[in-house]
């Protein structure tokens, strides 16, 4: 079973701050994580290693310095790592990256390939879905469960609205997945020593014999037009005292708007 | 690299560096220059004091596979349908549809799958010019590639030059497919959509880096322009009983899938859930401390007759199940009364409730952001608050 894990390197958003002043993010000392959702990825990935055998590749796109991510997959258990970076990828938007990804994967060969739900700075779930149209193979979004896997199909839950569907797919398949689905590991001491000494395969645009005009900036058909800080307005009455006066007023407040 | 540091020009003054929304200013041997994160947002250009940032190839966009656009005029919305009802998230489609294609003077068409006629003509006397229904018994339920299929191939037919689809778990799932099949841009989970006076290109505007920023989107070259848009955000349109329009069906040959549903489970947790339909939500956060701050929280909500929401960091905590989740990587909610315990309002989860009609906030900090946002604010240990509020809100209710 050949598995891929696209993996992506991003700021860690929970810890980005606005400065006030000038209403751009402050991102010095943000620390760069594996995208949270892609931690669940490779943990599915490596269990689906265990119970039927094979090799887990972690894949991602991005500056160099993308590689350290890498190495932590490595460390939790993955078997070989591959860096896509090459200055004519920059500045792709969802089509291109999908499009440079799939040329990836078809290079490196696959059964089963896994992407987090979505990556936290940009959170448009769709690479996953455009890569596996790219791959001319099916995918299935949001996996909260993997019932059954063989050789050939594989079953799983997908989180929907208001409950889950229990869908069947053909191999090869892409699947994103969500957190319920496991709880990912944490490298081992064994992992970290691999990690140190994985050799990273490079692979850049030759590599992936892509089309020049469907990379990067110039082969993405969306631009960011504009980036600005969210407006933020409201009119607020602070509620003082004790917290007993605090709430006999709340309690008035809450009649005044007839929500009691 | 599309921008560029005039070294010359740089004194190393450091101020573009926080400007940069992709992290690509770095600086090395004391000036600036960009790396390849740059995604050629321009959001640096003004703010160089020394007007040492430059933009060096305008001219390189790829013209190649541009599509006449000229030959793409009308809005198309993908009407969503679950079990043969019409999602709630397909009016407010046809809401913003309308103001848009108003604007720039075209039909409305909307895309229906997998229902029947009486749908339809709901979707007509809700804002719809047309409808394209394709009632084939394989659509009834969602499935990515037959729908990406179907809905493909009616772009192609009558090419549209806007695309919308509701970003719910259906359409975030399979339009990706349909904008790489038609080798088109796609912007996902939109919360306001304008029409660029100048151009008439459609512009997206969504959250970024978990709801930090905002950023207008644009697809210029190619078409048609693809948006999903945040359920819950747009007005619907006005409805009207004797609104006249047209019902095309259209063919499929055997919608082919290499996916199978096997059975939909429907999930109902005891308290609900249904965060999108709840006049009151009470929601809790990192103040609330653990499980038992969850159990004080659901005594109030029940008292109130509302339902629980939470933050992201009670849920990455553990203390509530995710289905709780308010916020960019959960639910967006605008509930009458949305009351926020130990919250302290990450713009991350600004984005999913700031539209509340009314918002009360109970923090201990009262520096936190979420005062910023509320209606009424209250300084507080919500250990003391909550159960208080709780027993006279028993009392005034007689419970």
């Amino acid at each position: 079973m050949n598995i891929i894990v696209c993996i992506k390197q991003v700021p860690d958003t929970a810890e980005i701050r606005i400065n006030p002043e000038t209403n751009t993010l402050m991102r010095e000392g943000v620390p760069s994580i594996i995208n949270p959702f892609d931690l669940h990825a490779i943990e599915a990935g490596i269990r689906i290693r265990e119970q039927l055998g094979g090799k887990v590749t972690v894949l991602t796109m991005g500056p160099p310095q993308a590689e350290t991510s890498l190495r932590e997959a490595v460390a939790m258990g993955a078997d070989e790592a591959a860096l896509l970076s090459d200055k004519a990828f920059a500045g792709s938007d969802t089509w291109a990256t999908s499009y440079t990804l799939a040329q990836a994967i078809k290079k490196l060969g696959s059964d089963i390939v896994f992407c987090g739900k979505q990556a936290i700075d940009g959170d448009t779930a769709q690479v996953g879905p455009e890569t596996a149209e790219f791959l001319d193979i099916p995918h299935i979004s949001y996996v909260k469960k993997i019932e059954e896997v063989t050789d050939n199909t594989i079953r799983v839950q997908r989180l929907m609205d208001e409950g889950y569907d229990i869908v069947e797919s053909s191999l090869p398949v892409l699947l994103t997945v969500v957190r319920e689905l496991n709880q990912p590991r944490m490298p081992s001491l064994k992992g970290k020593m691999a990690a140190k000494k994985a050799e990273i395969k490079k692979m850049g645009i030759t590599d992936i014999e892509a089309d020049e005009n469907s990379l990067g900036l110039k082969g993405s058909p969306t631009q960011v037009r504009k980036i600005f800080a969210p407006e933020i307005k409201a009119e607020r009455k602070m509620i003082e005292g004790t917290p007993e006066e605090q709430v006999d007023n709340l309690i008035k407040e809450l009649r005044e708007i007839k929500c009691l | 690299m599309p921008v560029i540091v005039k070294p010359d020009k740089c004194t190393g003054c450091e101020t573009c560096l926080d400007s940069c929304p992709f992290d690509a200013i770095e600086f090395k041997d004391g000036k600036a220059y960009i790396n390849e994160y740059c995604n050629a947002c321009m959001t640096c250009l003004p703010v160089c004091p020394e007007g040492a940032i430059i933009e060096t190839e305008p001219g390189t966009r790829n013209m190649e596979h541009r599509q006449e656009i000229a030959d793409y005029k009308d809005v198309l919305i993908f009407a969503e349908q679950r079990e043969g009802k019409v999602a709630s998230v397909s009016y407010e489609l046809l809401g913003i549809g309308k103001k848009l294609s108003n604007e720039l003077d075209t039909q409305l068409i909307a895309a229906l799958l997998g229902a029947g006629e009486p749908e339809a003509r709901e979707l007509i006397k809700w804002g719809a010019d047309k409808v394209l229904l394709c009632s084939d018994s394989g659509l009834e339920r969602f499935n990515d590639d037959a729908y990406s299929g179907v809905l493909a191939q009616v772009i192609n037919e009558y090419k549209p030059s806007i695309v919308l689809a509701g970003a719910t778990p259906i359409g975030r799932s399979f339009i990706p497919r349909v904008a790489a099949k038609l080798r088109t841009g796609l912007t996902a989970d939109c919360t306001s959509l304008e029409i660029d006076k100048e151009t008439k290109n459609l512009l997206q505007i969504r959250p970024a880096f978990g709801g930090n920023i905002m950023a207008t989107i644009v697809c210029p070259d190619y078409r048609p322009q693809m948006a999903t848009v945040r359920p819950r955000v747009m007005k619907r349109g006005e409805y009207d009983e004797n609104r006249r329009g047209e019902i095309v069906h259209v063919k499929v040959e055997n919608p082919v899938s290499r996916t199978k549903v096997l059975e939909f489970v429907k999930e109902v947790s005891g308290i609900s859930v249904n965060l999108h339909e709840a006049d009151i939500i009470v929601a809790g956060g990192r103040g609330i401390g653990g499980e038992k701050g969850y159990k004080m929280l659901e005594e109030f909500a029940e008292a109130l007759g509302g339902s629980v929401g939470a933050s992201r960091a009670a849920v990455d905590e553990g203390w509530i199940p995710y289905s709780h989740q308010v916020g960019q990587t959960g639910k967006t909610v605008n509930p009458k009364v949305y009351i926020a315990c130990g919250i302290s309002g990450a713009v991350q989860h600004l984005v999913g409730m700031q539209s509340s009609d009314i918002i009360i906030a109970i923090n201990k900090n009262p520096e936190a952001p979420i005062f910023n946002v509320a209606t009424f604010g209250l300084v507080g240990d919500l250990f003391e608050i909550i159960p208080l509020l709780t027993k006279k809100i028993r009392e005034a209710k007689g419970l």
